[in-house]
């Protein structure tokens, strides 16, 4: 028996692996029986359930994506600084290579999966629906079973730190690396079922939200009068529909090949990897397009309020999104310029990749002339928006130099090309999400969070980040290649990783500067109590500050582009809150548990398929159909709202 | 004189461009700033022009930041102009559709120039040398089907004479790279890819694999080691006259997951490497293989039309 325990132990536990897996195991272990623990002892099951778990709220599943991102974005940090403490000086033996291999590998696919999309998604339901004038998304019970498949594939991927072992091929995957014969470990599996668990989720995002903006506008809410952040969001999800069937597509394939034995991408049979490697990046590229866009929709938010202006150039904002948006799908063999193309593929790529750069060129010039003749207010939106624009004229023009494929030869790989997309995820990506998060953070909550804490995080994290990733633009051209866990000390490398490191470091110290400012801000906190905080110019403002379930009590009608500024300006904002005579029954979705337990049934079948154990992958299988089925042969998925209710509800706001 | 001036004031803005932050300065180990052959000056010159062409957009961007965040900044007082609902302007929107249309076009067209010359010899008046690389878990093996002679770890070339490098990988997908000759191609099994290298000037090349292959990746570094006509063949003798063959039963030893140092082989087993690309019924890249110094012989496989033998059978065809 104990030898069978040892061997279950070594195996799957990885105890033979050393103190970083124990120390996990340990964190784990101490964090569940605290969340149960506190759960229990203040009897809150009951209320996590109803109001969380089960719930269909636009608002509540934009606050858990909310927390989801950022507790991922705290693993995937832990990631990069595991990475960078390997890498400060020549021959370190803080991680192995296997180690080294896995952690990043879980870095850059949590920090692009788990992480920038469910930050974005967050977003996206928090503020779409209210900036729209919308009560909820067109399919409020399929958002809740994309935040629960993005939920639950987030943690089967997790999961693999500690039971049976991370992938460690890489985000991108690649085979034959990733074939049986090459990759054996469950690690690869837990990767392609995380993410393809998560993807569906997305898909099913994506379509959720082209049908609202589409579809579930207010009156008088015309396309050209919607602000910018909706749309990038429809920029961004439909990319979302047309790229990421090519990443299912590509991952079921890979799965095929791994479990059942088909020859699609292996180096035998007439297998041929270039397949996945080109499917890949058909979902790939435009993936970067997906996480940016919401991005610059921040931006354009965040510029106009802070500047009390109207944003420079509207029509061209909406023209260059759209543009990116189509150009996105023409650019994905870029990442592999050097995979033996004629030069007539890689002339035809390089242009269109370089030509991304002229409406996103367009944006930032508007931008800049948004704050001209403005009258700037230096908030932490407007912070994390004016750090956002160096970086991405340093990240852009690197992104035209590595377009020119000639030049690409040289940084393919190098540590070029990993400092110029962390310049584009982190300053462009990351600087928007937080600026959104800050933004409507009020909106969420109904407080705001403290300003002081948030400039030393912006400033720590900011000033790190330039320490950290400028030297690495200077490796690339000393020839150091991406992926490498250890390097020797005659290459010289040494001290340009040493600094690069000591940026890391800074960046970490940033981002705990941000989780102290949030649980400062808890404790200290600064009611919004006009609805309004930032006098703002959008929609989503002329409500108060957390906004009731139903949003709106009565629907507004809509006049033109920046309806509340117009409104305050000429004092007429009591067309836009609701008057007692006109509230109606209002009609919501019910709660309901089984997008929760899909997901949960996802999950079993997902980590029966990891490691071959069919039986499991079945129970689990059966328990998704066993909710498709409950579901369709629901009647009464609506309740009502009664007049009453909604009146009592608005004049405790003061609003009637 | 003045082509001097402005090449020294070229690598000025590229470094500026980078090493403000460091004082290490640009020393000669940043191998793609320093070029030693003719591929990696073409494509130093095309990192150069989009380095100076994007600074043309990104100085004054940075530039009118900083003085439009001071100008406009709310503080009381503040006497700059305000027009809030001031948000249309074609002809300053026709500026920055324009100028960067303008830019990409130009840097477009130079980049497809040089795409397709780099598909080329480097230079047509010295014969070129063809060496095949084969990228294995996790150490490089070089064949000289002319010289007949095969190493690993290290590839000896002569300098001022074209290198055509023929790529596969009987292995995962690596990528062959030699920064100081230039940039780099993937390795792929099944399949052969190109590229030319030439070294103006002797001396020892940093090599390494820039595709990851898993645990041996950081341990796949190759010497290019460049030297006259007369003391390349002269190596070539010794080679063939003081190391061992490399043998089938060797090679296949060889394939095997490990790490290894400097290796030489007096010979090597007649189509190893169209074997090894036709092993799992492989595909060659006709695409990117012009036709004209490929000296394979045909596959042993007669099924099989041969790789390089099906470019010369076009060839004559026409």
């Amino acid at each position: 028996m104990p030898t069978a325990l040892k061997h279950f132990a070594d195996t799957y536990l990885m105890w033979n692996e050393g103190y970083l897996i124990w120390i996990s195991d340990a964190l784990i272990v101490l964090t569940v029986i605290g969340i149960v623990g506190a759960l229990t002892y203040l009897k809150k099951w009951r209320w996590l359930w109803d109001n969380w778990l089960t719930t269909v709220d636009h608002k509540k599943i934009g606050i858990m994506y909310l927390i989801a991102a950022l507790l991922m974005f705290f693993r995937g940090g832990v990631d990069a600084l595991l990475l960078r403490t390997q890498l400060a000086q020549p021959g370190e033996h803080f991680l192995d290579a296997e180690h080294y291999d896995q952690i990043f590998t879980t870095h850059g696919t949590i920090m692009i999966l788990f992480m920038a999309m469910p930050f974005l998604f967050a977003l996206f339901n928090i503020v779409v629906p209210l900036q729209i004038g919308a009560r909820d998304v067109a399919f409020p019970y399929l958002n809740a079973i994309s935040f629960w498949l993005f939920f639950f594939g987030a943690m089967l991927f997790n999961l693999s730190f500690v039971f049976g072992g991370s992938p460690d091929a890489g985000w991108t995957s690649y085979p034959p690396l990733t074939e049986l014969g090459f990759d054996p470990g469950p690690g690869e599996n837990y990767y392609l079922l995380g993410v393809q668990i998560s993807g569906i989720g997305s898909i099913a995002t994506g379509i959720n939200f082209i049908a609202t903006i589409l579809k579930m506008r207010a009156p008088g809410m015309k396309l050209m009068r919607m602000p910018l952040f909706t749309w990038s969001t429809l920029g961004s999800c439909l990319i979302i529909i047309f790229a990421f069937p090519a990443l299912s597509v590509s991952l079921a394939l890979l799965m095929l090949d791994r479990v059942v034995g088909t020859h699609f991408f292996t180096m035998m049979h007439g297998g041929n990897p270039m397949m996945f490697i080109n499917l890949f990046w058909v979902w790939g590229h435009p993936e970067v397009y997906i996480v940016v866009l919401p991005a610059f929709g921040v931006y354009s938010e965040v510029v106009a309020t802070f500047t009390r202006k109207r944003i420079f150039g509207y029509s061209s904002m909406v023209a260059s999104l759209m543009l990116i948006t189509v150009i996105s799908y023409f650019v994905w063999a870029h990442h592999f310029f050097t995979m033996g193309a004629g030069a007539d593929v890689n002339t035809f790529f390089a242009v269109a990749s370089m030509a991304v750069g002229i409406p996103t060129g367009v944006k930032v010039f508007n931008w800049l002339f948004t704050m001209f003749r403005g009258r700037i207010r230096v908030t932490l939106p407007m912070l994390w928006t004016l750090g956002f624009i160096p970086n991405f004229a340093i990240g852009g023009a690197t992104g035209v130099m590595l377009a020119a494929a000639p030049g690409d030869y040289q940084y393919h790989n190098s540590y070029f090309l990993i400092a110029h997309f962390h310049q584009m995820l982190i300053g462009g990506v990351v600087n928007g999400m937080l600026a959104g998060m800050y933004y409507w953070w009020p909106k969420m909550f109904g407080f705001r969070l403290n300003e002081r804490l948030g400039k030393w995080a912006f400033w720590i994290f900011n000033i790190g980040f330039y320490i950290c990733f400028l030297p690495q633009y200077a490796l690339g051209f000393e020839g150091m290649q991406r992926r490498m866990y250890t390097y020797p000390t005659d290459m010289g490398w040494g001290s340009l990783n040493f600094v690069s490191t000591i940026g890391a470091y800074l960046m970490g110290v940033g981002f705990l500067f941000i989780v102290w400012q949030v649980l400062y801000s808890l404790f200290h906190m600064e009611r919004d109590t006009t609805g309004d905080p930032w006098d703002a110019r959008t929609l989503e403002w002329s409500l108060p500050s957390p906004v009731p379930h139903y949003n709106f009590a009565v629907i507004p009608t809509i006049t033109e582009r920046d309806v509340w500024w117009a409104a305050k300006q000429r004092g007429t904002t009591d067309l836009l809150t609701p008057s007692a005579e006109d509230i109606q029954a209002i009609h919501m979705p019910k709660n309901s548990g089984r997008p929760f337990l899909m997901g949960f049934a996802f999950f079993v079948a997902g980590f029966g398929f990891v490691f071959n154990w069919y039986i499991l992958a079945v129970i689990g299988l059966a328990g998704v159909a066993l909710c498709m089925i409950l579901r369709a042969l629901e009647d009464q998925d609506e309740y009502v709202i009664p007049v009453e209710e909604v009146r009592e509800t608005e004049s405790a706001l003061g609003r009637l | 004189m003045s082509g001097q001036l402005w090449r020294r004031l070229r690598s000025v803005f590229l470094v500026a461009g980078t090493s403000i932050l460091f004082a290490t300065g640009c020393g000669s180990k940043y191998f793609v700033l320093h070029p030693a052959g003719p591929v990696a000056q073409k494509e130093l010159h095309v990192i150069e022009w989009s380095a100076i062409l994007t600074l043309i957009v990104i100085v004054p961007t940075l530039v009118l930041l900083a003085v439009i965040v001071w100008r406009y900044r709310d503080k009381p007082g503040n006497k700059a102009r305000y027009t809030p609902e001031w948000s249309e302007s074609k002809k300053l929107e026709f500026v920055w559709w324009g100028i960067p249309i303008l830019i990409i076009a130009i840097l477009g067209a130079y980049t497809g120039k040089v795409t397709f010359a780099l598909t080329q010899p480097p230079q047509k008046d010295a014969k070129p040398i063809t060496i095949y690389v084969t990228s294995l878990d996790w150490k490089w093996l070089f064949q000289y089907p002319g010289q007949k002679v095969a190493t690993v770890n290290y590839v000896e070339i002569p300098t001022g004479v074209p290198v055509n490098f023929e790529l596969t990988s009987d292995a995962p997908m690596n990528s062959f790279w030699v920064p100081s000759l230039g940039g780099q191609e993937y390795t792929m099994p099944g399949m052969a890819t190109r590229l030319w290298l030439e070294a103006d000037k002797g001396g020892t090349y940093y090599g390494h694999g820039a595709n990851f292959t898993g645990k041996g990746f950081a341990d796949m570094s190759f010497s290019v080691i460049a030297t006259s006509q007369s003391q390349f063949n002269q190596w070539v003798s010794q080679v063939k006259a003081a190391s061992p063959a490399l043998t089938k039963a060797t090679y296949q030893k060889l394939k095997q997951p490990s790490t290894v140092g400097k290796i030489s082989y007096s010979s090597f087993p007649p189509n190893l490497f169209n074997d090894t690309i036709w092993a799992e019924g492989g595909q060659y890249m006709q695409n990117a293989m012009p036709s004209n110094s490929s000296t394979v012989a045909t596959p042993t496989n007669g099924a099989m039309s041969g790789m390089a033998g099906m470019n010369q059978d076009q060839k004559d065809a026409k």
